[in-house]
């Protein structure tokens, strides 16, 4: 090989050797989360093993929570975790949709960056600040102005009945709505950003109002987008840990009333981990960890089909 | 104002078809064609600071075809889409002089605006059906405007999609996504989707630019077959397709209106030097 042939042939050979590298690398990087994560519930299942063998199935429709005698049930941690993540759904879906569709359709061109900043600002303060903001401000307005006005006005649904504590499950609801706003929120802005304005202009040409050009031409556009942006919300809510255990009580119970106290799976490991002596107690938390982590996945597989499902349906594009 | 005016004694290449100038006596901000539907009196505009259109003059004929050419960012388009008060999504933009439907102006302060487009219609440079079925991307426009009855709307559908040279191809499939046709179908489901709520008039916004030469003789053939009812503006940069179905030409060139006036004349025998350069191309 001649002198300058060997420069040339180096030069590719190098970007090849590079580009094979590059490969292998991302390659390894891919393969690590499927083994993560296969790695992760293999040790979720190991640590429950005990509680698995001791309560069965039962772990999950039983309702005791008893580390003394050592009877430990899952159903109001599970109940909790749904109806709190629910709950703040109801009350964040509607309000950061409203908010993320003012700031793109309607809202003043000067006013849509700073307040969508301000906004995407709330998902940066770490949770325990929500926790404190809820016990000491939060909690206090609450339970003297809503709380006894939702009693007095629906207080004949079984909902609405019942002492007022301050801390329970609509106080947890509430500052989890607080805190999944902002990712709704932002996502949902973004999608509709995307949202060509030549849809909005079909249909202003073809004589719609503002408000119809919404709902018959960006919404449905934009709608699996949305569906992913609530996803997002809902994965959030349900493993949101600290703001949840400082406000709703943490009470083994299921009560129909929201200002009851209650429970959810993340509150009740991170609270009880560090006094679990028995080992019963222990395999009973990792058991609790292994049914959140398979409730998580469940509620995230329904709602990939779900998108899936709304995107066939003659859909937008998928955000 | 710079619009020369259309000459208006001789006119040797006008067809038979089109409506006589001679001896109607317009005022000179009126275009040919007689009475027109829309009319735009010295009209400017402006996108912030900087004016594209600069005082523009002219009449769209009722049952014509009115083509409006001219080099790329001429404001061509701003023109069009004026007619419709589209720009009222953007922020910053002004407008000056007047802009009339039937004798009314568009730009009235009060002026019902979901009127004003359901009677001005608009097809957009690239098709934009929306993401419903054919059937709903076609009904979309009498559903909104409380147009015609549920049980009338498979009748308007056919017709609308008959009208637009599209029926025969998706007959069989009127429920499935309008946005699964391909360009040229897609172009004319929203021709017929502007054709579904009756409008008087109808602005296309360079309809073919996105077609193969297949589907644009077909989107010609189809503007030939509306101006029957329906008045037709059409911005195009291919000069060809506005000899072939316009009847008038307005010749834009930098937010000025150069020359304006009967197709065969303009493109035989251009009064202006610009039109002359731009439609032989030696445009620099
Ligand atoms: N939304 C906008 N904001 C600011 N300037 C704009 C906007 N839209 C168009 N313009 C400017 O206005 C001028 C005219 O634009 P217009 O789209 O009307 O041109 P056109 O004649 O339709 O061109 P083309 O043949 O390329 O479509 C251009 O210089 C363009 O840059
Ligand atoms: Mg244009």
């Amino acid at each position: 090989m001649s002198p300058s042939a060997t420069g040339s042939d180096a030069t590719l050979g190098g970007a090849r050797f590079g580009d094979r590298l590059f490969k292998a690398a991302l390659t390894l990087t891919a393969l690590a989360v499927p083994v993560l994560l296969g790695f992760l519930v293999f040790e979720l299942w190991a640590g429950s093993r005990e509680a698995i063998g001791e309560f069965g199935l039962g772990f999950l429709t039983s309702s005791e929570w008893d580390p003394v005698e050592g009877r430990f049930g899952a159903l109001p941690l599970i109940f909790g975790t749904v109806v709190s993540s629910a709950l703040a759904l109801l009350i964040a879906v509607p309000l950061s949709l409203g908010v993320a569709i003012f700031l793109t359709e309607f809202a003043p061109m000067r006013i849509r960056g700073p307040v969508s900043f301000l906004i995407e600002l709330l998902a940066a303060i770490p949770s325990v600040v929500y926790g404190l903001w809820g016990i000491f401000v939060m909690i206090p307005f609450l339970r003297a102005t809503v709380f006894p006005f939702l009693k007095d006005t629906l207080g004949f649904l079984p909902f609405f009945q019942g002492p007022i504590y301050g801390p329970g499950m609509l106080s947890a609801a509430i500052i989890l709505a607080i805190m999944v706003m902002p990712y709704i929120m932002s996502v949902s802005r973004e999608v509709l950003l995307a949202v060509p304005n030549t849809q909005r202009e079909a249909a202003l040409a073809l004589g719609a109002t503002r408000w119809e050009a919404l709902t018959g031409a960006v919404l449905p556009y934009a709608r699996s987008g949305i569906i992913g942006a609530v996803i997002l919300g809902l994965g959030r809510a349900l493993g949101e840990t600290m703001a949840v255990t400082m406000v709703i009580g943490n009470r083994h119970e299921i009560a129909a009333s929201l200002f009851a106290p209650g429970y959810t799976m993340a509150a009740a490991i991170a609270n009880e981990f560090a006094e679990a002596v028995e080992n019963i107690h222990l395999s009973a938390l990792s058991y609790v960890a292994l049914t959140l982590f398979v409730v998580t996945v469940l509620i995230n597989a329904a709602a990939r089909l779900l998108i899936w499902r709304v995107a066939q349906g003659g859909g937008g594009k998928s955000a | 104002m710079t619009a020369t005016l259309p000459g208006r004694t001789a006119m040797p290449h006008a067809s038979s078809l089109k409506p006589t100038l001679a001896a109607r006596g317009a005022p000179a901000t009126r275009g040919p064609g007689g009475e027109p539907v829309v009319e735009a009196r010295e009209f400017r505009f402006s996108y912030g600071p900087t004016e594209v259109l600069k005082g523009i003059s002219l009449g769209v004929a009722r049952n014509a075809v009115t083509a409006i050419i001219g080099p790329s960012g001429c404001g061509k388009s701003t023109f069009l889409r004026a007619i419709n008060r589209m720009h009222e999504l953007l922020p910053d933009v002004r407008h000056g002089g007047d802009l009339l439907l039937d004798g009314q102006s568009i730009y009235a302060p009060g002026r019902d605006l979901v009127d004003l487009r359901r009677r001005i219609g608009m097809v957009f440079q690239r098709p934009n059906p929306f993401p419903k079925s054919i059937f709903d991307n076609v009904a979309y426009g009498p559903t909104v405007n409380r147009l015609a009855l549920k049980r009338d709307l498979p009748e308007l559908v056919e017709r609308c999609l008959r009208q637009a040279a599209l029926w025969d191809e998706v007959k069989d499939r009127l429920h499935e996504p309008g946005t699964g046709l391909s360009g040229g179908q897609q172009q004319r489901l929203c021709i017929a989707r502007a054709l579904a709520n009756s409008p008087e008039v109808l602005l296309m916004d360079e309809p073919c630019s996105a077609l193969d030469p297949i589907a644009t003789q077909k989107v010609e053939e189809l503007i030939f077959a509306l101006k029957e009812h329906y008045t037709i503006a059409i911005v195009t940069h291919n000069m060809q397709q506005a000899a072939r179905v316009s009847d008038f030409t307005g010749f834009f060139d930098s937010g000025e209106l150069i020359e304006f006036g009967d197709t065969d004349q303009l493109f035989t025998a251009p009064a202006h030097e610009r039109t002359e350069a731009y439609i032989t191309g030696r445009f620099g």
